[in-house]
């Protein structure tokens, strides 16, 4: 490894441009022309449109046009879809519901756009929004899960009967029923996991533009994975053929998931740009990120658990609703059903598991993936079962755990996932160390002296990442391959560039990258520029979701590089008069092994672009492109362990300490792998303390703001304590596993299993705020 | 943000001539509640004017038995202040709690008494302190400006110029912030008086805003210590539920806060 | 539309401007100065924050009128030339930043938190003098270790001139 390859903690190349205010973002580009959008939205969460008059709007002063949603439908604007097909239990399909950008009939969610002004300025396309008047008719609205299954609610959809998308199962449930039957113990919770918004801190934004003798559209939009929105965007919304439609994803502020999805805002942008024949710029502010971001979690579980006489694991039934929202975003169908049930075996040795998932419509915002998307979901119900137990069984936590932990690999459990690799013992070991777990009985006592009531609480999670064996994800519904693309270019003065199809939105791929460059090839990674975001410049590829881009992104790079270097190596061998296989790369040359004779990368590529002397038969160029589908998932595991103080008079949680132990296989850059998992933890822990989306009885959203959404602010959290075990992943080259999510899947349970130990009542829902925790405590006096 | 006529008048005299002029004027101090809700397009003032740069309104002074903060003086500038230390630094700990950094070099103590919101910091300490509202018109108690729910006895284009508040024996401030906006969740102010009188203010529990709370002063006042009110019960009744905090978990922090505060006291 | 003149990273500027114009916009729309970002609309999230007449404020919340005659800096006016502002090196060397969009707010909030504590910071108080400034990536461990790293540097910068 050299000081820039890997496994080092390099610098990030890309700092500089963000530390000096020149980062580029949708909203910091103006194009000659640029007209602006503003949405008139419903403040409604369920209505019938009667009528919009916009003839007051379009004479106010700057407006260039005012288009409805009756209009988008008339231009055959295609209607939003979700790319994940699932099957319910009776073998019929999901019921999805349509979805138009804008909506010409009925509003099904407060914030649904209706119409759009576009003016010359932002003010006035505000102003003359105000003066669109809209009729509406009133219809009653199902706000959350428990009101979209009761007999006799209004119904969303009239293809959704009931408001049910699919009820869907996995597992065996005669052979689950039967463990239960014959269990010496079994454990069951009521668990909700909380609504969450993603709040990337960069809101949304669109800017379209329409060329009107080239008949082509370009897109600059705050988008994951670009390459997937413009195919969406071409291939069902009818917008433009692929080859007329550039889609830009420049610097991203933050995505978390919520940037994944195809959202109504960049088709009207785009629509809109050849209506008006001007380019047209839409940034979201905070509020309508609030209103029309898709949100994250949001399930009712009941969960049981089997256990034998030897407290040994023999059966786990889990029934879940999750709620969708109005309509199904782009992957919403598989975040509650191929991304969470098949995680539900945990880190254990867990014989049978039936899980049914009944996913909703209601008069919300649309649900989708947020930050683990359904694997924090399961590991908290695994993982808060597996402490009740240990709490009802009297036995200790971490003992009851390791009784159960899964220890030879690989490991097929009942629910479609085969566990490749995995140390789960040593990640606990390693936490309980780094938390002296031994000393926490007299920690306890001693804060109890002082009047404060301490807990320490568990949570093992497991997820799937390296999303996705396209093969694998078609079977099993999906609409897409999950493979990933690179192109390597050796340029003639050899420099290097990496295009790729993943796109960093604060993961750091412009170093990671460089740095498997530098492994290889021993040149600096100033000499590499990563190229992504751009369709127009990079081929293909899915974009960064699911913590793939190291799993599956990397190893195309890797597979690109192989091919490189192979041609490399047959054109130094040609020039040095050696055989192909004597040449050996070291610190950027070309080396025949045991001789000083070498040649340097730029000579190579020089020679390889002058062709004037290659190898007989060798086309001229240094550039090769690969494309990688990974053959498994991968496994990132961990054990995390907090330990919490709860003011008893207040119900306030203050952190002691929260160590983390994770094995992500090889890591690329230490550095910004434990900046992955504080993001991730931050969130976690958000969810479990801080933050939670909630709907009024009339489908209004009360936590619009960050005056009412408690966002997790650095005096909310503690500094953490991170650890690495390592299993090296057996299914890529490189053995990694990915980072992104596993703090945000791992946190929540840790915590509630501290605050529930620290107050001896295990009936916590989250966010756990102080109110809920002081209510704990003392009861509903 | 709809169309404005922003004024930067110089003095006193001049702000208020302007706020008559205008049709539907507002005045502007800090900025932090009058420009967010301008901005969300809930107030649309035909003309703003801004108070921040009148000379004669900023200063902290301590008089005799008094420490007397003009109007327009930033919490920073309080947060500062020797004499604001010395003389009450309950205040100063209330403003160093009071929303964030940025805020504190913008917000003013008079822009926050003017607007008198439910959950703000500073009325209750200008109610347990018994300080004095100066205006350009008047003064007046601090029994008699609030009049509840964003509500002041402040009439239309009036002042105010400056908060006396009487240098109490005692006096402490304890707050239970809320998790998102940061306001008080409910917080309460104590004071006891050179005279031996025992006041106590509680802001961000009711639906009217600040409230003083009877059964913690004649608690205190018999007896000066946290302990004292170990038996006292607050009535959750008239008391602010919404998802941070239900009537009776705020009923309980006007107690827990009112002892932590005595106890910050001394 | 009246004009609005003030000192902008150094160089007067001035700006014809309807007077609901805040800050952000003018230095955004007008200036060209992007870095300044705009990520929430209720004055918390910080990452508007620039120093007017030295002080950290967000300029998300004051009118461009308020701003005239004052002098402002803003994320691009920090560093001399290629030489990086302590702060900002700060947040590079220690993994302070991910997406980016925060860390302007963040880095300008930081440089007013370490002016007014000098060396007497902590990681608590940082903690605290950061609650104006929210950021979703890094969970604030990386972002309050730069800021303790820069107290140190500035310190050593200030007792070096």
């Amino acid at each position: 490894m050299g000081v820039e390859g890997i496994g080092a903690s390099v610098v990030r190349k890309e700092d500089r441009r963000f530390i000096t205010g020149k980062g580029r973002y949708v909203d910091d580009i103006k194009l000659v022309g640029m007209t602006f959008a503003q949405f008139v939205r419903s403040p409604h969460a369920h209505a019938k449109i009667k009528s919009i008059d916009t003839s007051a709007a379009a004479k106010m002063p700057g407006v260039v046009g005012v288009l409805t949603g009756k209009e988008i439908v008339e231009d055959k604007i295609g209607n939003l879809i979700c790319g994940w097909a699932i099957t319910s239990k009776d073998g019929t399909g999901m019921k999805m519901g349509a979805w138009p950008a804008m909506a010409p009939e009925t509003v099904r969610f407060v914030g649904q756009a209706v119409a759009v002004v576009i003016a010359e300025t932002k003010n006035q396309a505000r102003d003359a929004a105000e003066a669109v008047v809209v009729d509406y008719e009133e219809l009653p609205a199902v706000p959350d899960i428990r009101a979209a299954i009761k007999s006799g609610a209004p119904q969303l959809h009239p293809e959704a009967p009931g408001n049910v998308i699919y009820d869907w199962t996995l597992g065996d449930e005669a052979a689950t029923d039967a463990a239960f039957k014959s269990a010496a113990n079994v454990v069951s919770l009521d668990i909700t996991n909380n609504r969450l918004v993603p709040n990337a801190m960069e809101p949304r934004a669109a800017i379209a533009e329409y060329n009107e003798a080239e008949e082509h559209f370009t897109l600059y939009t705050t988008s994951q994975n670009p390459h997937v929105a413009r195919l969406v965007l071409s291939a069902f919304y009818n917008i433009a053929q692929e080859h007329k439609l550039r889609v830009v994803a420049p610097d991203v502020g933050g995505g978390f998931g919520s940037k994944i999805f195809i959202y109504p805002e960049e088709m009207v942008a785009l629509w809109a740009s050849k209506k008006v024949r001007r380019p047209v710029k839409w940034t979201g502010d905070r509020s309508e990120a609030f209103l029309t971001d898709a949100h994250g979690r949001d399930h009712l579980t009941k969960a049981e658990m089997a256990f034998d006489a030897s407290n040994k694991i023999t059966g786990l039934r889990v029934k879940t609703y999750a709620n969708l929202g109005a309509y199904m975003s782009l992957f919403s169908s598989s975040v509650p059903t191929y991304l969470y049930a098949t995680l539900l075996s945990g880190q254990y040795n867990i014989p049978n598991i039936f899980a049914e998932v009944i996913s909703v419509y209601t008069n919300t915002v649309p649900v989708d993936a947020y930050r683990g998307a359904g694997r924090p979901e399961a590991s908290f119900v695994v993982e808060r079962l597996m402490e009740t137990a240990a709490r009802q069984l009297k036995v200790d936590p971490g003992e009851l755990r390791r009784k159960n932990f899964i220890t030879s690999f690989p490991h097929q459990t009942p629910v479609i996932m085969a566990y490749d690799i995995g140390d789960f013992g040593a990640s606990l070991d390693s936490a309980m160390k780094a938390i002296d777990y031994a000393g926490f009985p007299a920690r306890k006592d001693k804060a109890k002296s002082e009047g404060k009531l301490r807990g320490i609480g568990f949570s093992c999670y497991i997820e799937a990442c390296g999303i996705a064996p396209s093969k694998a994800v078609g079977s099993l519904g999906a609409g897409v391959g999950l493979w990933e693309s690179a192109e390597v270019r050796v340029n003639p003065v050899g420099t290097i560039e990496i295009l790729t199809g993943s796109h960093s939105h604060g993961q750091g791929h412009e170093t990671t990258f460089c740095q498997l460059v530098a492994e290889r090839l021993g040149v600096p990674i100033s000499q590499v520029q990563i190229v992504h975001g751009d369709t127009d410049k990079v081929q293909f590829g899915m974009g960064t979701y699911g913590s793939r881009s190291a799993a599956v992104g990397l190893t195309a790079i890797l597979k690109a590089m192989e091919k490189v270097e192979s041609k490399a190596k047959k054109i130094a061998a040609h020039q040095l008069e050696a055989s192909e296989d004597d040449i050996v790369i070291e610190n950027g040359e070309f080396k025949v092994t045991g001789t000083d004779k070498t040649i340097a990368l730029p000579m190579v590529a020089l020679a390889a672009y002058t062709a004037h002397n290659l190898p007989d038969g060798m086309e001229p160029g240094l550039k090769e492109g690969a494309f990688y589908d990974p053959t498994n998932f991968t496994f990132p595991a961990g054990a995390y362990i907090c330990e919490l103080e709860v003011d008893p008079g207040t119900g306030k949680t203050s952190f002691v300490n929260f160590v983390a132990a994770d094995d992500f296989g090889r890591l690329i850059n230490p550095m910004i792998v434990e900046g992955q998992v504080h993001g991730g933890l931050a969130q976690g822990i958000g969810q479990a303390l801080l933050e939670g989306a909630v709907y009024d009885s009339s489908g209004q959203l009360v936590t619009a703001s960050f005056m009412d959404y408690t966002m997790p602010r650095a005096d909310d959290l503690p500094s953490f304590k991170l650890n690495h075990t390592t299993t090296l992943c057996p299914g890529n080259p490189l053995g990694v596993k990915g980072c992104g999510e596993a703090g945000a899947i791992g946190a929540s349970a840790a915590v509630i299993n501290a605050i529930t130990d620290a107050i001896g009542n295990n009936r916590l829902e989250m966010p756990a705020t102080p109110d809920r925790v002081w209510h704990a405590i003392h009861g509903n006096a | 943000m709809y169309q404005t006529t922003y004024h930067r008048p110089s003095s006193v005299d001049e702000a208020a001539a302007l706020f008559a002029k205008g049709s539907e004027s507002k005045y502007l101090a800090g900025g932090h509640t009058l420009i967010p809700v301008m901005k969300q397009r809930l107030a649309s003032p035909s003309d703003v004017i801004d108070l921040s740069k009148i000379k004669e309104l900023v200063g902290i002074a301590l008089s005799g038995d008094a420490l007397i903060i003009k109007a327009a003086t930033t919490y920073f500038d309080i947060l500062r202040s020797a004499d604001a230390k010395k003389a009450i630094p309950a205040l100063v700990h209330l403003v160093s709690v009071l929303g964030d950094p940025q805020v504190r070099y913008r917000g003013t103590i008079g822009g926050s008494i003017a607007n008198n919101d439910p959950a703000a910091d500073f009325p209750a300490a200008v109610v347990a302190l018994d300080a004095t509202v100066k205006t350009n018109k008047r003064s007046i108690s601090a029994d008699d400006f609030f009049k509840g729910l964003f509500a002041t006895a402040l009439e239309d284009g009036e002042i105010i110029t400056a908060i006396s508040f009487p240098l109490p024996a005692k006096a402490g401030y304890s707050k239970m912030r809320h998790p998102a906006s940061r306001f008080a969740l409910t917080a309460v102010f104590v004071t006891k008086t050179k005279s031996g009188d025992v006041r106590a203010a509680a802001t961000g529990a009711s639906q009217n805003g600040v409230m003083r709370v009877p059964a913690i002063e004649s608690a205190l006042k018999a007896n000066w210590s946290p302990g004292a009110l170990d038996n006292v019960r607050i009535s959750a009744d008239g008391l602010l539920t919404d998802i941070h905090g239900s009537s009776s978990y705020r009923a309980n922090l006007i107690k827990v806060m009112a002892q932590r505060a005595v106890t910050a006291a001394g | 539309m009246p004009t609005v003149k003030l000192t902008v990273n150094g160089r007067a500027v001035s700006a014809d401007v309807e007077d609901r114009t805040l800050l952000v916009q003018l230095l955004r729309d007008n200036l060209n100065l992007t870095g300044t970002h705009v990520g929430c609309d209720t004055s918390q999230c910080g990452a508007c924050v620039v120093h007017i007449d030295g002080q950290a404020v967000k300029s998300c919340t004051v009118l461009a009128g308020q701003a005239s005659g004052s002098n402002v800096v803003t994320i691009e006016g920090i560093s001399k030339g290629d030489e990086l502002h302590p702060m900002q090196a700060a947040f590079r060397d220690n993994h302070g930043l991910q997406c980016g969009y925060c860390t302007p707010g963040m880095i300008m909030s930081a440089i007013d938190i370490v002016n007014r504590y000098g060396g007497k910071l902590d990681e608590d108080t940082v903690r605290h003098e950061l609650e104006g400034n929210i950021c979703r990536c890094t969970g604030y461990h990386n972002i309050v270790k730069s800021v303790l790293d820069a107290a140190g540097r500035m310190k050593v910068a200030q007792a070096a001139e």
